[in-house]
């Protein structure tokens, strides 16, 4: 049995310690707004939080979050300024890829809460087959605003 | 007064619920501040297949088109609410069952989303569904208020008195609507009393889509879901000659091994363990006839084919003989390749097959001729399965198939093990697993008459047919020639007195698909380069060249003007070049200036700016939306993407050699919507065609490279890696 933190709840679950922590997200604990799009680490779609830091789930073993704070993106609060912009920026289409997005920009946000656009270019490097990354840009922007005048970043 | 009405409504329901329905007119409710007469509550009412209103005043829209992205799931219920005058809060969306009602207005008896027709094919339909909802609340109030109806007023989900005083609810008004004849005329209203119908609406998906609750097929959940990977051939048309499935057995987790159709399914408690259970299958393929499928051997058959003439697909005047006798003669060969949809949402579909029902969840473009192959396979009648659409995590074509392939597999493997079954595919299963844009071949030669404008215009297009041998080859398919392969050009809007166009099908083998803008996606690449190299060769700007050929066009004459204008044509930021491109598909006009730096023969993408019309707009920001995505995706394909071939082999997996642009990549896109009031075009696809040959003449411009093989690529052959060097990146003359 192996346990896991994830958005504030303990959890266990009986799985090999290599499991991929995507896997174990989505099959056994049944948080399935973390995607599976490409396994390997390059798409970004699986994104969650570990101890606060972007991880791709689908590169990490279950292991290896042991004992550390997972957050999805069912954990993130449904007021969250990252949230809050992107419903005002209109930014999803077919919205497969944006919980991962999301949860890779409010980790972005936390560490660049005033980003230049070359600070995006750098660090949502995530792939939107619907191409919403001007929607992306500009809901960064917004929420960078609204968390600088009091939302919780 | 809506308070009141709210709060006694309640407890109505309940009554009325537990007498059955509320026979009696009219109906006193004790409690009330006001007297009211209320007509009787019943279960909701349904006008016709796509309203459903209910006595709390919840109003459910049943959508008939897929939500893959392009915004249906807002644009058609306004197309509704236009006419219902109804609360736009109290909307609720269902995705449509499986039902003769939700048939696609112009694919004759299937139900189904793709090409770009979702508003255009609905937008009367949809408000004529409307506007008889109206129709008939309204009748149900001015009975109970004996007045005429047409003395009344609707808004926001009530009819109005005609005195203004008191209005009833449309929740009120179910069970004594549901009693009326629908109407046999509904005028509707004109373009200029729209109060929802062009104007921008949020989309009502998004609150699930940020919060991760959004349900893609892949997210599906039933007691007792087992998950199945499946390995599939190796080779297209290669076929199992055995397997041993003891391996896999042996991994923690897996339940089963089955053959089906497609390959040889492992089935699991979860998807980890039955992928893990696939990597260890022993499995023997034949290869058949493809086993030495190579790219390179295959563009010198294509070579080859595009000597010989074929069926033509449009001819005027006499194209072989201006062209012989022309004095200033100019040819080319364009060369596009295979390319792979790849959706964020990998394939996937549940199948629950009973003895005697059989329910599906899957992200579908083509809900009538899945529910049919699982009708077949489990021998069940048609309306013993249910389908139930879920969101689509992209389609872009790849979700509509004719042969159903990735819903019969899952109905098969359930089937076979008893039980509810998620086949999911891995990134690496769909991009080698076919279904691809075919790859193109077309030479193409024009000359110039005296005044430096075309006299001629000769094209030959090779490449395999999508049509042939699918449900859609009877449409689509006429003389030989497959429709979706000529489309954009055999419709040429440049005035050229004398055009030949054939079409040579290439032999059948790798499944190829719709993709996106479909046939358009490489006609307006070699159409909207071409003549910008009749341009060149005549010595004029590429602007007022095609804006001379337009003539009869006065649409995208229009367009040009306003987009020239927008973009600062002729005048590109410092070290940027631009280029040009106009094209016509899908009922709409889009034309783009790409603006572009070359750097180390490494294009960028500056700048994009984009002029649509598409008629009649419904939903103004979708429209923006739809032209920011087409242009990524057409991007990706300009810059990027190929499939390629080796001992039969696609030579990529993922998207680390099929690789996607990233935010960093993207342009800044500027998108002009030209007012107007024809009827709606397309809006999904009609923004991919132009953007190629946007980028490839504003490359022409920075380098005086004439790049006419996709994707665009600058690198010396010798530095070019190997795969790419195999297939579709050789230059061209």
């Amino acid at each position: 049995m192996i346990t896991l933190i994830v958005n504030e709840k303990n959890f266990e679950v009986d799985v090999a310690p290599d499991t991929p922590l995507l896997w174990v997200l989505r099959d056994h604990l049944q948080l399935t707004g973390t995607k599976y799009s490409c396994g390997i680490g390059e798409c970004g779609a699986c994104t969650v939080h570990i101890n606060g830091e972007a991880v791709r789930s689908c590169q990490v073993v279950v292991q290896e979050a042991v004992d550390k704070k997972i957050t999805t993106i069912e954990g993130l609060p449904e007021n969250h300024p990252v949230k809050a912009a992107w419903v005002a920026e209109e930014v999803v289409q077919c919205g497969y890829c944006q919980p991962g997005q999301i949860m890779q920009a409010t980790a972005f946000l936390a560490k660049f809460p005033e980003p230049l656009d070359a600070d995006i270019d750098r660090e949502m490097t995530g792939i939107c087959r619907c191409g919403t990354y001007p929607r992306i840009r500009t809901a960064i922007h917004r929420a960078a605003k609204a968390s600088a005048k009091g939302g919780k970043p | 007064m809506s308070q009141i009405f709210n709060c006694s409504r309640r407890d109505f329901c309940k009554n009325g619920a537990l007498l059955g329905t509320g026979l009696v007119l009219g109906f006193y409710l004790p409690g009330c501040q006001k007297k009211e007469i209320i007509p009787p509550a019943s279960g909701p009412f349904k006008p016709n297949a796509f309203i459903q209103i209910a006595p709390d005043d919840t109003v459910t829209f049943f959508i008939n088109k897929s939500e893959m992205g392009q915004g249906v799931y807002t644009s058609l219920p306004m197309l509704i609410a236009e006419e219902l005058e109804v609360d736009w809060k109290k909307i609720r969306i269902e995705a449509a069952p499986v039902a003769p009602e939700y048939n696609h207005t112009q694919w004759g008896n299937l139900q189904g989303t793709g090409g770009s027709t979702s508003i255009r094919s609905t937008f009367d339909q949809l408000r004529t569904a409307g506007g008889a909802g109206r129709m008939m609340l309204v009748q149900a109030a001015a009975q109970i208020w004996e007045v005429p109806p047409e003395s009344c007023k609707v808004e926001g989900g009530k009819v109005v008195h005609p005195k203004g005083e008191k209005s009833l609810s449309y929740g009120t008004l179910v069970g004594a609507a549901a009693k009326l004849q629908p109407p046999k005329q509904v005028p509707l209203k004109p373009a200029a009393s729209f109060k929802i119908i062009g104007k921008p609406r949020a989309r009502l998906d998004t609150p699930a889509k940020v919060n991760g609750t959004a349900e893609f097929g892949i997210d599906v959940k039933r007691p007792n879901l087992l998950t199945a990977v499946i390995a599939r051939p190796p080779v297209f048309g290669a076929t199992l000659k055995a397997f041993d499935g003891e391996a896999a057995k042996a991994v923690p987790g897996v339940k089963e091994v089955v053959q089906v159709d497609s390959g040889v399914a492992v089935v699991a408690e979860s998807f980890w363990a039955a992928k893990l259970g696939r990597d260890a299958l022993k499995i023997k393929w034949d290869d058949g006839p493809l086993a030495k499928l190579d790219s390179g051997t295959q563009g010198k058959e294509y070579a080859a084919l595009a000597q010989k003439p074929g069926p033509v697909g449009a001819s005027r005047g006499d194209a072989a003989a201006t062209f012989a006798g022309a004095a200033k003669k100019i040819e080319a060969i364009y060369e596009m390749p295979y390319l792979a949809h790849a959706p964020m949402e990998p394939l996937n579909c549940v199948a629950d097959v009973r003895a005697d029902s059989c329910e599906i969840w899957v992200g579908t473009q083509m809900q009538t001729l899945d529910r049919n192959a699982a009708a077949e396979i489990t021998g069940l009648p048609p309306e013993k399965v249910t389908l139930h659409t879920t969101f689509l995590g992209g389609g872009f074509g790849r979700r509509a198939v004719g042969d159903s392939h990735f819903v019969r597999e899952a109905v098969q493997v359930s089937k076979a093990m008893k039980v509810p079954v998620k086949v999911v595919w891995t990134r690496e299963d769909d991009i080698r697993g076919g279904y691809y844009r075919p790859r193109a071949y077309h030479t193409v030669r024009a000359a110039l008459g005296e005044n430096n404008l075309p006299s001629v215009w000769e094209q030959r297009i090779v490449c395999q047919s999508i049509v042939k041998g699918t449900p859609f080859e009877e449409a689509m398919m006429k003389e030989g020639i497959d429709h979706t392969a000529v489309e954009g050009i055999v419709d040429l809007s440049y005035a050229v007195p004398n055009l030949q166009v054939e079409y040579q099908m290439a032999p059948a083998g790798v499944p190829v698909l719709w993709w996106r803008s479909v046939g358009h996606s490489f006609t307006a690449f070699v159409k909207e380069c071409f003549v910008d190299e009749l341009a060149i060769a005549a010595g004029q700007d590429p602007l007022s060249y095609r804006k001379q050929l337009l003539g009869e066009h006065p649409r995208q004459i229009a367009l040009l003007d306003l987009l020239a204008e927008k973009a600062g044509w002729g005048k590109p930021e410092q070290g940027r070049t631009q280029g040009l491109a106009i094209h016509e598909s899908f009922g709409s006009i889009v034309a783009q200036v790409a603006e572009v730096t070359v750097e180390d023969n490494k294009i960028k993408v500056q700048r994009v700016v984009c002029a649509v019309d598409c008629g009649q707009t419904v939903n103004p920001d979708t429209i923006v939306a739809q032209m920011q995505s087409a242009i990524y995706f057409g991007m990706a394909a300009a810059l990027h993407d190929a499939i390629t071939f080796k001992n039969g082999r696609v030579e990529q997996s993922n998207f680390h050699d099929y690789p996607m642009p990233r935010l960093a990549a993207m342009p800044v896109v500027e998108v002009h919507i030209m007012p107007s009031k024809e009827k709606p075009g397309g809006i999904g696809e009609p923004g991919v065609p132009p953007i190629a040959p946007a980028i490839a003449n504003a490359v022409f411009a920075a380098t005086k490279m004439r790049l006419r093989t996709l994707p665009l690529n600058l690198a010396p052959p010798t530095k070019t890696p190997a795969p790419a060097s195999k297939g579709g990146k050789k230059k061209k003359k």
